[in-house]
């Protein structure tokens, strides 16, 4: 499989090159995560890099052409949406007490 | 020939994810950050897994692709949301001069009332940042 992974660019760059993109746009998120002033900031920031790596591992089984990584998307994207709501809820109940 | 195509899609969505995270970067409030990376991030995370599932091709992978796509479709506003509403009450106040929900909500209970506003356009001291 390695060696797939080194033939990589002759295959499909463009899907290489949105990897790349979306590696990148991690780095904004997680100064925003770092440096957020209010929490809900660091949530949101948070909620957004799950997202990218959403989309990175959905890239990464397309180029691969493995379907299991999209499962496994799938559960991460899962896990974000939990633990946002359960983010949010915890600042409201925090607050109403 | 679709394999460009499919390519294309997914820098596309690549690119309105890189936006959306200097949105979050660069914005100067809370719910202007909140805005761009719901919005966007859905627009370009909804254009990756269209690519996808166009590259991986079988049936079963357009089905992932489009329980992927619906599930973004429905939690993503309902999470920003949750956030926003956490975010007011927890009083973050938004970066604008009139607020429309100032006066017209109980701070201890909130509780909404779409009564008369005692004061509409008073002015709040800009957000955090």
């Amino acid at each position: 499989m390695s060696e797939f992974l080194v033939g990589l660019p002759v295959s499909s760059p463009l899907l290489v090159a949105a990897m790349v993109i979306l590696a990148l746009a991690l780095i904004p998120a997680l100064v925003r995560v770092v440096r957020g002033p209010s929490i809900p900031d660091r949530v949101v920031a948070l909620d957004l890099m799950a997202s990218l790596t959403v989309g990175l591992l959905l890239l990464l089984g397309a180029v691969l052409g493995l379907l299991a990584i999209v499962d496994i998307a799938i559960v991460l994207a899962l896990i974000a949406f939990l633990s946002t709501i359960a983010f949010a809820s915890l600042i409201e109940r925090r607050t109403r007490e | 020939m679709i394999e460009i195509l499919t390519g294309l899609l997914a820098l596309a969505g690549a690119l309105f994810m890189l936006i959306a995270s200097l949105g979050l970067l660069r914005m100067p409030d809370f719910y202007t950050r909140l805005q761009a990376a719901a919005k966007a991030g859905t627009l370009g995370i909804l254009l990756v897994v269209i690519a996808t599932g166009i590259t991986l091709g079988s049936l079963s992978a357009l089905l992932h692709a489009f329980l992927v796509s619906l599930f973004f479709i429905l939690t993503t506003p309902i999470a920003s949301h949750l956030l926003g509403r956490a975010a007011y009450l927890s009083g973050i106040r938004p970066w604008v001069f009139s607020d429309a929900l100032s006066g017209r909500y109980h701070p201890i209970t909130h509780e909404l009332s779409s009564g008369q506003a005692p004061q509409a356009a008073q002015p709040t001291n800009g957000g955090a940042d």
